[in-house]
């Protein structure tokens, strides 16, 4: 039987994961020269099972090298060694180590084994310089010694010296091996019949019982063993079969195995004044055990004969076998909950259908209500089940939260400041694509904020505060969006300072006037960072452009609150999914396009006096303090409107971004959630647009990406315009 | 058909184990630590306990001395599954009751091999 391990490795890199993420949990609790004897259980159990993983899965380089960090977390745990922070740093670099070649094992690449060699060395300088505490057991490290029967050893090693090498030729001699058992043996589940069984598979045997040792029958415990034994064992043998055979009931058992040559007149010296029952037997030996084992062991009889022989016929073994795994599938681990109220949805959805069903068979005009009250019914199912569908792509941000703990530790470390992290609302939900593409973001933003936002605990003092600065990082829901709010209480970003930088770098001038908040938006400004000097953690300049932008690909914002001397707040906003949409169907011509709903701010119908054009071509609108430039679709797309007068139909005013921008269409239909479908995959991509969906009636329409069409337009232009007016 | 309980706190671990022994005809059970073994063992019966040593909740260890002092469970075979090749841990799980060990890292066929030693 060969069984395909790979089918396994999925989940087995998927809890290696896991365990790493707890693992760096665990060791950023750690405190040295304290034992947390939980929590280093909990690290050693992770470190662990993901040695045991690798080693079974065949991933020996993982296992090879986890063993030195296990070793160390022994120690920890046994507390032969104290915990230090030297210890802490290199189980924290492991657990990197080890991340990095879970990955690119994952990814089916050979990894780069350099740093896992070097580290491995480091971790064996650290485990021999200072020794562990006196007292210390042997690690588990040790290659497994047979153990066997080393109150015998005297004879045995010497027979095995003599005797293994001329044990092949099985007809100079035979092994005779006495076997008294403890008399509580099978009270440990081990029964001497299938121990003689195995012996009787190595070779012939000639088994003598000996019953002396059964007591008189009032003294006589049911539950004990009284016989043993003598096997005589003929054939090509070695002795490590044999002690192999028996490894489990040696140390509570008498066991002695001697080598008899031919020559040997010992054969003939069995007891024979003791009251023998003699077995001879060959090979099936053991059918039929030995009387007194069974009256033993009563209850055996019972569970014997309730057990059928398991036959395995191969069509069962097809059924157990699914096929085999795709390794590179991505997957997602759902809690049976949900599951299971899917399935209940699905059973009240078939109900509904066959209820409609059958008004549908027999369909008379009084049964009209009753069509009505199905149809209701067949939408509330719907879109329960559309909830609970979407719910099962729905993970805990946890997931993206836990990475942060030891960021934030390393780069506290790194700048030299005291920063204390607070995660709130970890158990918050969101889609696991949308959770997986913020992962980056975040971390930028957090970084940002640690490097610019709190101060050196110096700073802090002579402001006022106290010396350690506190990031908060805070999610929850909101309608159908997911927040996430990085919160510091450092220095809060100075709208003066940003306003020097822009007109330094041209891109407002002397004379503008903005108000605070307005300048201090500019920090999502290409090209301008306000570092005073530049680190090697952020402040390069491409960063939070970046950061918005990745955040506008995920059809979420981020705003900026910002107080100087007290802190920011940058709060991003995310739609909990990316495959449902609140849209807004507009209509062009004969076509149909949808707007997301969240980006829309209002719709207007524009007067004469409203409108003037700049540069002789892009027409803009003034909408209250603003000028809003506005894009004519027909033109962007090449089809036909019935309008093309911008004072008929109607202007939508939508933003993206800091950005405002009109659309000018022909008319406004209904609002509605639609399904994305993607184009990519589809078709190919389209620049303004970012999908498409399916309408009711069956026509496709296609829903706007608002940021893609403003580069089609011309970021340039868009921005020229929309900057020339302070919103003060 | 005999009924095999398997306690494992690592998942890939459980579905090897599982599929290995279905594919042989077992009937398998299985539970992710000490506390939900120790409830399975209870509510229904094995011919073969299978434990991991080191589980979070209630390590195998203590899992065999509990299901060892369930009354019918006196005879059954435990065989624990440990990568601690070290005697002592074999020990202290002797003492608790266990019939044997399986040492980790095993394959399907080491697997089989072994549990065939301890089952009628």
């Amino acid at each position: 039987m060969s069984i395909d391990l790979s089918q396994f490795h999925q989940v087995f890199f998927e809890e290696s994961f896991e365990g790493l993420d707890i693992m760096e949990n665990g060791l950023l609790v750690l405190t040295p020269n304290s034992y947390n004897s939980e929590e280093i259980n909990t690290i050693f159990r992770a470190a662990h099972s993901i040695k045991g993983g690798a080693g079974t899965f065949g991933f020996q380089l993982v296992s090879d090298f986890t063993h030195v960090v296990e070793t160390l977390l022994d120690q920890y745990r046994s507390e032969t060694r104290t915990v230090s922070q030297v210890g802490i740093d290199l189980l924290l670099e492991s657990v990197d180590v080890l991340r990095s070649l879970l990955d690119e094992l994952q990814a089916g690449r050979e990894p780069d084994l350099t740093q896992s060699v070097a580290l491995k060395q480091s971790f064996e300088t650290f485990l021999a310089s200072t020794e562990p505490t006196a007292n210390a057991p042997a690690i588990n490290s040790e290659p497994e010694v047979s153990t066997a029967s080393e109150d015998n050893s005297e004879i045995t090693e010497k027979e095995i010296a003599n005797n293994s090498e001329s044990v092949s030729e099985s007809d100079k001699g035979f092994w005779r091996i006495s076997f008294i058992p403890s008399v509580d043996i099978v009270q440990t589940g081990n029964e001497p019949y299938r121990l003689l069984r195995e012996l009787s598979e190595l070779g012939q045997t000639t088994t003598v019982v000996f019953t002396d040792h059964i007591p008189d029958f009032p003294v006589l415990d049911p539950e004990h063993l009284y016989l043993y034994w003598q096997i005589d064992l003929h054939g090509d043998v070695q002795k490590e079969q044999i002690d192999e055979i028996f490894e489990w009931v040696v140390d509570d058992s008498t066991i002695e195995v001697q080598w008899i040559s031919s020559s040997d007149s010992a054969v003939s010296e069995i007891s024979s004044e003791q009251n023998v029952a003699e077995l001879t037997a060959n090979k099936e030996l053991p059918s039929e055990p030995p009387v007194a084992s069974i009256q033993a062991n009563p209850t055996k009889i019972e569970m014997a004969e309730n057990r059928a022989p398991s036959e395995i016929t191969t069509e069962q073994a097809k059924v157990a076998r699914p096929g085999p795994a795709a390794t590179e599938n991505q997957s997602i681990r759902v809690g049976i909950d949900k599951i299971d109220s899917l399935i209940n949805m699905v059973g009240e959805l078939v109900i509904t259908q066959s209820m409609l069903g059958q008004i549908g068979n027999d369909f008379s005009i009084d049964k009209l209500q009753r069509l009505q009250e199905g149809l209701i019914q067949l939408e509330q199912n719907t879109r329960e089940m559309q909830e609970t569908v979407m719910r099962i792509r729905m993970v805990p941000i946890s997931f993206t939260f836990s990475r942060f703990p030891r960021l934030v530790r390393d780069i506290a470390k790194k700048l030299d400041k005291q920063i204390r992290l607070e995660l709130i609302g970890e158990n918050t939900e969101l889609d696991k694509t949308v959770m997986e593409k913020i992962g980056d973001p975040l971390v930028h933003m957090v970084r940002n904020s640690m490097d610019h936002g709190i101060e050196t605990p110096e700073q802090r003092i002579k402001a006022g505060k106290k010396a350690e600065g506190c990031l908060t990082l805070n999610a929850y829901h909101q309608g159908g969006y997911i927040v996430i709010e990085i919160v510091d209480d450092g220095k809060g970003i100075d709208p003066q300072v940003i306003r020097r930088k822009a007109i330094q770098k041209g891109l407002i001038l002397e004379s503008d006037e903005y108000s605070d908040q307005h300048l201090q938006e500019l920090i999502f400004h290409p090209g301008l960072s306000t570092a005073e000097t530049v680190s090697d953690l952020s402040g390069r300049g491409v960063g939070m452009d970046v950061v918005r932008r990745n955040i506008q690909e995920l059809k979420g914002t981020v705003e900026l609150d910002s107080k100087v001397g007290f802190g920011s707040t940058f709060r991003i906003k995310l739609p909990l999914t990316l495959s449902i949409l609140d849209g807004q169907l507009v209509k062009l011509g004969e076509e149909t396009f949808v707007l997301p709903l969240t980006s829309i701010i209002e719709s207007i119908e524009v007067s004469p006096e409203q409108l003037s054009t700049v540069a002789g071509e892009t027409d803009v609108i003034v909408l209250r303090d603003e000028y809003v430039p506005v894009i004519r679709l027909y033109e962007v797309f090449n089809i036909e409107p019935r309008n093309r007068n911008i004072f008929e139909g109607l202007v939508v005013v939508v933003e993206s971004g800091s950005y405002k921008i009109g659309l000018h269409v022909d008319d406004l239909l209904a609002q509605q959630q639609v399904v994305i479908k993607s184009l990519d995959t589809n078709y190919r991509r389209v620049e303004g647009v970012s999908g498409a969906t399916i309408l009711g009636d069956g026509t496709v329409a296609l829903i706007l990406d608002i940021a893609g069409l403003l580069s089609i337009v011309g970021e340039q232009t868009l921005k020229s315009t929309s900057l020339t007016k302070a919103a003060s | 058909m005999s009924k095999i309980l398997a306690a494992d706190d690592s998942a890939s671990m459980r579905q090897m184990v599982t599929f290995t022994l279905k594919g042989a005809g077992f009937d398998v059970v299985e539970a992710v630590d000490g506390v939900d073994a120790l409830q399975k063992a209870k509510a229904e019966s094995f011919d073969l306990v299978l434990s991991d040593v080191n589980m979070p909740n209630m390590n195998g260890i203590e899992l065999v001395k509990n299901i060892r002092a369930l009354p019918n469970y006196k005879f059954t075979p435990i065989l624990m599954l440990t990568t601690e090749s070290g005697t002592d841990r074999k020990m202290a799980g002797k003492e608790a009751g266990a019939t044997g060990w399986i040492v980790k890292p095993f394959n399907p066929e080491q697997l089989l091999n072994t549990i065939k030693r301890v089952l009628d």
